[in-house]
């Protein structure tokens, strides 16, 4: 009995943790930095929405990344609707809401792009759509990035940004990770470049599948790189697990990500590299 | 398939029946359904993880690779294998004995009795995302067939990693979802004690995802395990001889469609 009591105690304290991190998308005139908790003034964030003190960059929407990361844009299959497999209550409620606060039809938002002249697909998820969840719509809408860009012969660069599979779509959600999984595969096998660009935070299943497929991998820094919950971590092991473990810094050196880009420098280093990759290929759309 | 003198079970007893202590080990099932199990060790990169038992076996004199999640059955042995949750090194392990029998041109079979992938603080360290990313990868274009048998529990991508491949099938006792029940009201509800609700929503029975198409079909389980081993071997050797029908190309063509329309 006591044990269940510390344990419900515990997992209070989480869910007032994660109502926090939800709140990270700077709306007041004061915004506390939830990495290095220093605190500035709003304008101080810039365009780029970055900790002026540890380059943290705040959780920003697919639309606001849009904004300044490409030269151009048509975007795709912005009308498909999940078919609510599980007929899950509340759900169509959840989705109308977040479709809302985003602008999107799901939580990944996917184009052709031109970045200084290069053409690529380019696929960015919302982390403030249902955090970024992976739902049939996300999937399917990736799948189909994929399918275009290897038809194209374009490279993709994919800004991940997930709290995992989407549970209201239940096994729908998990049978995701492997049709994306297909669909990256066909593009590599046609030798076609796959960046990805990890952002706050990466986990579950997308971590589990497309994030770390990459050829390349970036990460933003001091991004929440990971598979398992810390709470679920630490209430399997009954240890205390260090708060930097799912650091990118620390996922770096243990050889999961090429490199770590600070958010304004982004759009040059995958201009760079997609010139880099455009040579003696005839991608040329 | 299903036996029909059985009551209807609902949801929360077949979660209970597919997580029971009774459930036979990867070992007994291996020996029930091949011949000539030689257990092959290690990722040949750091480490050999003990929840994931591999091998080459015959079955019915044809050379077969065998990868099975095994919870162990003494508490030492449930111990060292994380109660059947493997470590990156488990995956790695997995993808190299297929990636070989792809070299060899040999069918792998996959039992599969997991939680999910072992969330610790090693597997984190050692890539337990990239690892499951790699088997996805990897899996969805190898040139031989892969047939899995959810016999257990089949949680998650941990699960999925190890399912990929051209057939899924399933126990009558097996239970197969994006989370736990618990873990599933947790995060919807706040409010893991609504476990079995939740397993009921989750749709997470062979009888349910097979309607969905998420699976092939249903073994049918009885108290002989003798009884059991006969319906797999059935089961499998039917499949074996559709899928060896299929040349290479087209055998990937059909995994790949199997796994678009979702």
């Amino acid at each position: 009995m006591q044990l269940f009591n510390e344990l419900k105690t515990l997992g209070h304290k989480h869910i007032k943790a994660d109502k926090k991190a939800g709140e990270k998308v700077p709306s007041g005139m004061w915004i506390a930095c939830p990495k290095c908790h220093q605190s500035f003034y709003h304008k101080d964030l810039g365009v780029y929405q970055v900790c002026p003190n540890c380059e943290y960059g705040f959780r920003i929407t697919a639309r606001e990344r849009l904004k300044w990361l490409v030269d151009s844009f048509s975007e795709m299959d912005d009308s498909l609707k999940t078919t609510d497999p599980l007929k899950f209550p509340n759900y169509q409620k959840k989705l109308s809401k977040a479709r809302v606060q985003t602008g999107l039809n799901d939580s990944v938002l996917t184009g052709m792009a031109k970045i200084e002249d290069q053409r690529l697909a380019l696929g960015i998820m919302d982390p403030a759509f249902i955090m970024g969840s992976m739902g049939t719509i996300t999937g399917e809408k990736i799948t189909r990035l994929f399918e275009r860009a290897t038809r194209q012969k374009v490279p993709v660069v994919l800004f991940t940004s997930s709290g995992g599979a989407r549970m209201q779509e239940g096994i729908f959600s998990l049978m995701q990770m492997a049709k994306i999984s297909q669909a990256v595969k066909r593009h590599s096998e046609a030798g076609l470049l796959y960046i990805t660009v990890l952002t706050d935070p990466t986990t579950g299943g997308v971590t589990a599948s497309f994030a770390m497929q990459g050829d390349i991998i970036l990460s933003e820094p001091r991004v929440l790189v990971g598979f398992a919950g810390k709470r679920v971590i630490e209430q399997t092991t009954h240890q205390k697990v260090p708060s930097d473990l799912q650091d990118a810094e620390r996922v770096l050196e243990h050889g999961f990500i090429d490199a770590i880009v600070a958010r304004k420098d982004i759009k040059k280093k995958l201009a760079w590299l997609l010139e880099l990759h455009s040579k003696g290929s005839d991608a040329n759309g | 398939m299903v036996s029909l003198l059985d009551k209807k079970k609902t949801a929360a007893q077949i979660v209970a029946n597919a997580r029971s202590e009774e459930k036979m080990s990867a070992y007994e099932l291996i020996d029930g359904i091949f011949s000539e199990f030689m257990e092959l060790h290690g990722d040949r990169l750091s480490d050999d993880d003990a929840a994931i038992v591999g091998g080459i076996a015959k079955f019915n004199d044809t050379p077969v690779t065998v990868i099975a999640t095994n919870k162990g059955k003494s508490a030492e042995e449930r111990l060292r294998t994380h109660f059947g949750c493997p470590e990156p090194s488990g995956y790695r392990k997995s993808l190299r004995l297929i990636k070989q029998a792809e070299k060899f041109g040999r069918p792998v079979i996959t039992l599969v009795n997991t939680a999910g992938a072992y969330p610790g603080k090693s597997a984190e360290e050692n890539g337990q995302g990239e690892a499951i990313a790699r088997n996805l990868l990897e899996i969805s274009s190898v040139k031989i067939p892969v047939i899995s048998m959810i016999y257990g529990e089949g949680g998650s991508g941990g699960a999925l990693a190890l399912a990929c491949g051209d057939r899924v099938w399933m126990f009558e006792n097996s239970m197969y979802s994006v989370l736990s029940p618990e873990g599933f009201a947790a995060i919807l509800w706040k409010d893991s004690s609504r476990a079995d609700e939740a397993a009921d929503v989750m749709q997470l029975t062979p009888e349910k995802l097979l309607e969905q198409h998420i699976i092939d079909g249903i073994v049918p389980e009885s108290r002989s395990h003798k009884r059991v081993f006969k319906a797999v071997k059935k089961i499998l050797q039917k499949e074996l001889i559709d899928l060896e029908k299929l040349t290479s190309f087209e055998l990937i063509e059909k995994r790949q469609q199997r796994f678009r329309q979702f």
